[in-house]
């Protein structure tokens, strides 16, 4: 039997990993998503993309979602529907992270928020809500 | 958002990021885009372009995908490509490059793009304010009208000095 955050660092897409994703345990509750400062994340001199923080909040969004859903989750896939970003502060070169909140997860939407800081939590860069579209496995 | 077309490795001083009243050109932009941080990484590339929007493009890649079962992309590279094109449309209807920020930006996803293809990315700015500048864009695999995903997203016009110098974080 492995824990929630090994379980959950195993579905981590190609796309996270490649973008140096990982899930460094549960922070209340929650899997904390790190990103590490790389030239893969950069956007403009000295900050990073908006891009590459936008897909840590999802990514966060979504291991959030995956772990509130428990038993549910083997069961289910889920679909991401839309999400907003606010950006809050400009990225420095520095380790990123990011943990989702999950609103409400209902029998087929779920609504989720999560936010993304550096060194300081009460710093946010970003934050976004997503909703996903929750389906029975075929 | 993306460099700009200058080596601005000495940013951290808070010099001035670029020289002032320089034109913007989407179709020179592609070379920095290819070699450069995040939008090098997933491989965006210049497709076209008119007075207020531009056309990018992002080859399906196996490392770009988010979920393996199925081989589509994550949607990360499509909020980045779509970041990109409309910030780029901005500076197409201004005719130059000025700094801005993204100030938000709304994504609809419609539906999976198609494991395999290039997603594109049409954006336009369609109001240009004197610090706000309104833009939206479609992510498609092909046919525009058969779109992956819908943008809608304000960028904020901000001082040179602080667009592209060290953060506070990083000191």
């Amino acid at each position: 039997m492995t824990d929630l955050p090994t379980s959950l660092t195993e579905r981590l897409p190609p796309y996270a990993r490649a973008m140096g994703m990982r899930i460094n345990g549960l922070l209340d509750g929650a899997p904390l998503l790190v990103m590490d400062y790389s030239q893969r994340a950069m956007g403009r001199p000295g900050y990073l993309h908006g891009g590459a923080i936008a897909g840590l909040l999802e990514m966060a969004a979504i291991m959030a979602l995956h772990a509130d859903l428990g038993d549910e989750d083997t069961r289910v896939r889920i679909k991401p529907v839309n999400i907003s970003v606010e950006y809050l502060r400009g990225g420095a070169t520095v380790e990123t992270f990011a943990r989702g909140q999950v609103v409400r997860a209902g029998r087929r939407i779920a609504n989720v928020r999560a936010e993304a800081w550096q060194a300081d939590r009460d710093k946010p860069l970003a934050s976004c809500w997503m909703n996903f579209l929750i389906k029975p496995k075929a | 958002m993306e460099r700009t077309p200058q080596n601005m490795d000495d940013s951290s001083v808070g010099r001035p990021a670029f020289p002032a009243g320089l034109k913007f050109d989407p179709s020179q932009f592609n070379k920095f885009m290819l070699e450069h941080g995040h939008t090098g990484f997933i491989g965006m590339q210049y497709r076209n372009h008119g007075d207020n929007w531009v056309e990018l493009g992002m080859p399906w890649r196996e490392d770009l995908v988010g979920d393996p079962e199925t081989g589509v992309l994550a949607s990360g590279p499509i909020i980045s490509l779509l970041d990109n094109a409309t910030s780029m449309a901005v500076w197409a209807l201004r005719g130059a490059f000025r700094p801005q920020v993204t100030l938000d930006l709304r994504i609809d996803y419609v539906r999976a793009a198609a494991p395999g293809k290039t997603v594109i990315a049409w954006a336009e700015c369609y109001q240009l304010k004197r610090s706000m500048a309104f833009v939206r864009g479609i992510a498609h695999d092909g046919d525009i009208a058969d779109p992956v995903a819908h943008a809608a997203g304000i960028f904020i016009q901000v001082e040179p000095e602080g667009w592209a110098r060290a953060s506070e974080a990083a000191a």
